[in-house]
């Protein structure tokens, strides 16, 4: 059997996409480089959306990226049901391109905030979080500027009421996030976004600290290859 | 030729920290008297031709896909002149 193919897209100004890849490598799946400007998916499995400073966050974080040729393809896929993983920037453009409720705004007291942070796993029911367990508490890395999630009252009511708040900060809110949101889903869980960043948590030679990382990339491994 | 003004800003219920952080630094630069800054956009969108119907209306779904992310924040428009 051929292994699974999980795309990894590269926008101008994505710094991420090197570890995504790294990180899809290490969890035993092939990963495919995805080009913001071709309208082409190239009949990958899944779809990772990496962080950095796409279209250098020109207007509003992924407001520019949301329009891109590759978006354009991946927008009717992910509503299909194409697993897709967001992390930063791609939680950004994932929010901005509507696949995922709410926004994300300037943190609540200015700083660009990068150290590590502990996150509770709200929900295991996503294509992405299968191998964690309910209310495990993992380590990521966060580093942002814009990272406050904020949705009207009712969105945020049918995020909590349908349990899909997936991540939670714990042991402190560094944004000022409604609810302490880290990280949400769709209603069929295939799209999740979060602002911490599993791609830099799944080895410990590059100082990481954990490997908590990993559990990303083993759940949508046995999702693909159960399906 | 004409110039269309959108004004974006984020909706009231919205924390704007900017603007908190303007609204903090006034008082140290010797201006009172002010009890809230919220920090907003402004787009100039210059026509090929007449602010008309149709063009006023183009602008307006301009504002509403990519200026502004009408998610958390609000647009005025207004025809310049």
């Amino acid at each position: 059997m051929s292994a699974a193919r999980v795309g990894v897209v590269t926008f101008p100004g994505t710094l991420d996409d090197q570890d995504a890849a790294r990180a899809v490598r290490l969890a035993g799946a092939e990963a495919v480089p995805l080009w913001h400007a071709d309208h082409d998916l190239k009949g990958v499995d899944a779809v990772f959306l990496p962080g950095g400073f796409s279209y250098g966050d020109y207007l509003r974080c992924g407001a520019i990226s949301r329009f891109s040729p590759l978006m354009t393809e991946l927008i009717p896929a992910a509503q299909a049901g194409l697993p897709v993983l967001g992390t930063c920037n791609g939680f950004q453009i994932l929010c901005e391109a509507h696949l995922l409720p709410g926004a994300l705004t300037r943190n609540e007291g200015l700083h660009y905030i990068c150290r590590d942070q502990r996150i509770r796993v709200e929900s295991t029911r996503t294509a992405w979080t299968a191998d964690f367990t309910d209310g495990q508490e993992i380590v990521l890395p966060i580093k942002h500027g814009e990272g406050r999630y904020v949705a009207d009252a009712d969105t945020l009511a049918a995020l909590e009421g349908e349990g899909r708040v997936v991540f939670r900060y714990a042991g402190g809110n560094p944004n000022g996030s409604l609810n302490d949101i880290a990280g949400i889903t769709n209603e069929a869980g295939n799209i999740v976004g979060l602002m911490p960043h599993p791609e830099h948590a799944v080895e410990e030679l590059t100082g990481a600290p954990s490997v908590d990382g990993r559990h990303f990339f083993t759940s949508i491994l046995k999702r693909l290859v159960n399906a | 030729m004409a110039r269309v003004i959108v004004d974006v800003m984020l909706k009231p219920e919205i924390l704007d920290p900017q603007g908190q952080a303007i609204a903090r630094a006034l008082p140290r630069l010797g201006f009172s008297g002010v009890s809230e800054v919220r920090q907003g956009k402004r787009f100039e969108v210059e026509l090929d031709g007449p602010a008309d119907e149709a063009a006023l209306s183009d602008v307006r779904k301009m504002a509403e896909t990519l200026l502004a992310n009408t998610v958390i924040e609000d647009f005025s428009i207004r025809v310049e002149g």
